[in-house]
């Protein structure tokens, strides 16, 4: 029988189906953070149990680590803010009392979990992944299946590895094509979260797929399945190429020698068959994508830069319209107003969606010999890990940064979602490559637009949105 | 989580319908990155004589001396008998561990609110209905007995009292079953273990790598 990427790794993890509809799934791998696992590990104190299999676990803080020099220089005790400091020393406590490998706040591979983990090759082709946080779904670029999970199940994996499931049904997204020069995986993933909105894709597995997938890099491609959640899906995927297998080989936690060719032989058959059935289908031609900006609260309230924030007539239904209202007044934009008239106050270069070196690149290519607007209040650029960071500074893309007016910051989730210093004002407008614009994600009162990191940084130097492409 | 057979345990009398979440703990101590460690706050606004914050050393605390539980004949009680609606208000897995860090094994009341129903005995802790008349009897009794005891056997649901006199209760079988097993969803997913355990040692024979 044909089979899709799902249905393949399903199988492979199946330890038992249960009678009733559930399965439990075999868990290789476990990513855990400072704000999701504390009372996970209490729970396993608690009841006096041990990790089932220690080294299936990796850790490192990032969601409240605080990104200023000045705080990380001093580690832990140097975190001025008091819960963010229990946080992180907890998870230091934790992996340090139950043996778990951890790169603690001042080490170098310590970063966004979601950067971390394909970085040292700890995420691989084949596998089952989670982490208590839903951007988990970025693993799926591998062809592993990555769910993101709550804290009552982070303790269920720790204990048991395994996770209780029920299957999803397949949704394949089929993007053919080129992209236009300056349109890149994150409009991919915007254009396709417009296209079929926030809830899309919910109670599917979702497998991006087409020409315009394969041509992508391994970043590309991480940037695309780690949106995968905003289109409502709890799982995003792509096939194993050869693209895949060249960035896993000879990082620290991939297979070597025999192991390895053992692992290409098993890993090149992780992908749709050809004749596989999915429940739904959605194409999108590459060639039409335009660069993204998102106008409203939610990520489906995206458009082209080319065009206007919409005119209420033309929502679909009542409740589209009064969400669409919602969204304008909290966002403080006109109906037709043109996306290029948005005024920014601040921009943010970081996230576990766009902060790896290709992300630094693209927006370094834009800002190099140019100076950030005058009327800009701040504009950051927070790397992924620390890795990300020394990789940057080694082509001298922080300097290009500093000397353009970007602060050059240290790695972990920052702005992303505001837990550290790293916040938006009341009202500011912020060109953010992060991938949530609910209200007060990046700041109380803070206005989100997600942009890619080329677009981001074009509209630091402008002022205002700006076509990337005209730069 | 701790299994539940049978426990002969001192009686400690809240008498006061729709005892809420925000009582048993308020929300100020919901920060903690512990589960662990509630005890100290439970029924913090009726316990203490000051206003409690998160960190501070309960034993520099006033007592409210008119709080049950700060009467010298209540200490080291593990059954708490209150009135109907016991556990309205949020959802906060807080409450039930807070009662159980406390040391209380079973709240006998009269009825109970839903979200709390469920989560109580998830930790270990033990929700028994009686009767409204049975419940006022039980009161004066415990009221007027310096040292009142009740037996709770879960197996034969029953609450037998120092006279000798035997209630039964009704219980759910699952969460029956949980209960005397000490099972939560981890401990019920354990019995699965050699399921699990054989799962690793097949799969261990296709990606070595993973377990190695
Ligand atoms: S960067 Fe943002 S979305 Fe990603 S893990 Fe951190 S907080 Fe979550």
């Amino acid at each position: 029988m044909a089979l899709t990427l799902y249905d393949k790794l399903w199988d492979a993890h199946l330890v038992k189906q249960r009678d009733d509809g559930t399965a439990l799934i075999y868990i290789d791998r476990q990513l855990l953070h400072e704000v999701t696992s504390p009372q996970a590990f209490e729970g396993l104190r608690l009841a006096g149990r041990q990790p089932w299999r220690l080294s299936a676990n990796l850790a490192t803080p990032d969601h409240n680590v605080p990104t200023t020099n000045k705080e990380r220089q001093v580690g832990v005790s140097g975190i001025e803010d008091e819960t963010s400091r229990i946080q992180v020393q907890t998870l230091d406590d934790n992996c340090d009392e139950f043996g778990i490998t951890e790169f603690k706040i001042n080490d170098p591979r310590q970063g966004i979990v979601h950067v971390v983990g394909p970085e040292q090759g700890a995420t691989l082709p084949g596998m089952t992944l989670v982490c208590g946080d839903s951007h988990t779904a970025t693993h799926g670029a591998f062809a592993a299946l990555a769910h993101g999970v709550g804290t009552s199940e982070v303790e269920h994996v720790l204990a048991t590895q395994c996770l209780i499931q029920r299957k999803m049904k397949n949704l394949l997204i089929q993007v053919d094509g080129d992209l236009q020069p300056g349109v890149t995986a994150k409009d991919i993933i915007l254009a396709v979260i417009g296209e079929i909105g926030t809830a899309g894709g919910t109670g599917y597995a979702m497998e991006f797929a087409g020409s315009a997938i394969a041509s992508l890099s391994m970043e590309g491609r991480m940037t695309i399945c780690n949106m995968a959640i905003e289109a409502g899906a709890r799982v995003g995927l792509v096939g194993c190429d050869q693209v895949t297998l060249d960035y896993v080989k000879g990082r620290p936690f991939a297979p070597q020698g025999e192991d390895w060719d053992k692992a290409v032989a098993y890993w090149k058959t992780l992908h749709s068959d050809a004749d596989a059935s999915f429940d739904k289908v959605v194409k999108l031609d590459a060639a039409r994508i335009e660069p993204q900006v998102s106008w409203g609260t939610s990520p489906e309230m995206v458009v082209a830069v080319t065009d206007r924030v919409p005119e209420l007539e033309k929502a679909e239904d009542d409740n589209q319209r009064k969400s669409w209202e919602a969204a304008l007044k909290y966002m403080g934009l006109e109906p037709g107003q043109a996306i290029t008239d948005i005024q920014l106050d601040r921009v943010f270069i970081g996230s576990c969606t766009n902060s790896r070196i290709e992300d630094l690149r693209e927006a370094a290519a834009v800002a190099k010999g140019r100076r950030v607007a005058a009327s800009l209040k701040q504009a950051l650029v927070v790397p992924g890990s620390g890795l990300v960071k020394q990789q940057a500074e080694e082509e001298g893309l922080d300097k290009i940064f500093i000397e353009a007016g970007f602060e050059w910051r240290e790695p972990g989730c920052s702005m992303c979602l505001a837990m550290n210093a790293d916040k938006l004002g009341q009202g500011e407008h912020c060109a953010s490559t992060s991938n949530r614009n609910f209200e007060g994600r990046q700041g109380y009162g803070g206005r989100t637009h997600l942009v890619s990191p080329g677009m981001a940084a074009a509209a630091a130097i402008a002022g205002h949105f700006v076509d990337v492409r005209e730069f | 989580m701790q299994k539940f057979t049978q426990v002969n345990g001192l009686v400690a009398p809240l008498d006061r319908a729709n005892v809420d979440t925000d009582l048993i703990i308020p929300k100020q101590f919901l920060k903690s990155i512990k589960r662990t460690g509630f005890g100290p706050n439970l029924f913090d606004e009726l316990r203490y004589l000051d206003e409690g914050y998160p960190g501070q050393d309960a034993s520099k605390r006033p007592l409210n001396p008119d709080f049950v539980l700060n009467q010298p004949r209540y200490q080291g009680s593990e059954i708490l008998l209150s009135r109907k609606n016991f556990g309205c208000g949020s959802s906060r897995e807080h409450a039930p561990w807070a009662l159980v860090d406390y040391g209380f094994r079973a709240v006998i009341a009269p009825s109970f609110a839903d979200i709390f129903f469920n989560n109580a005995p998830k930790n270990g802790l033990l929700l028994i209905k009686l009767d409204e008349a049975v419940i006022d009897r039980l009161f004066q009794e415990v009221e007027a007995n310096e040292g009142y005891r009740l037996a709770i056997d879960l197996p034969a649901q029953t609450v037998t009292t120092p006279s000798g006199e035997v209630l039964s209760f009704e219980v759910d079988p699952f969460r029956k079953h949980c209960l005397i097993e000490g099972l939560d969803d981890i401990g019920i997913t354990l019995q699965d273990a050699e399921a699990i355990q054989a799962y690793e040692a097949k799969r261990s024979q296709v990606t070595p790598w993973i377990f190695s």
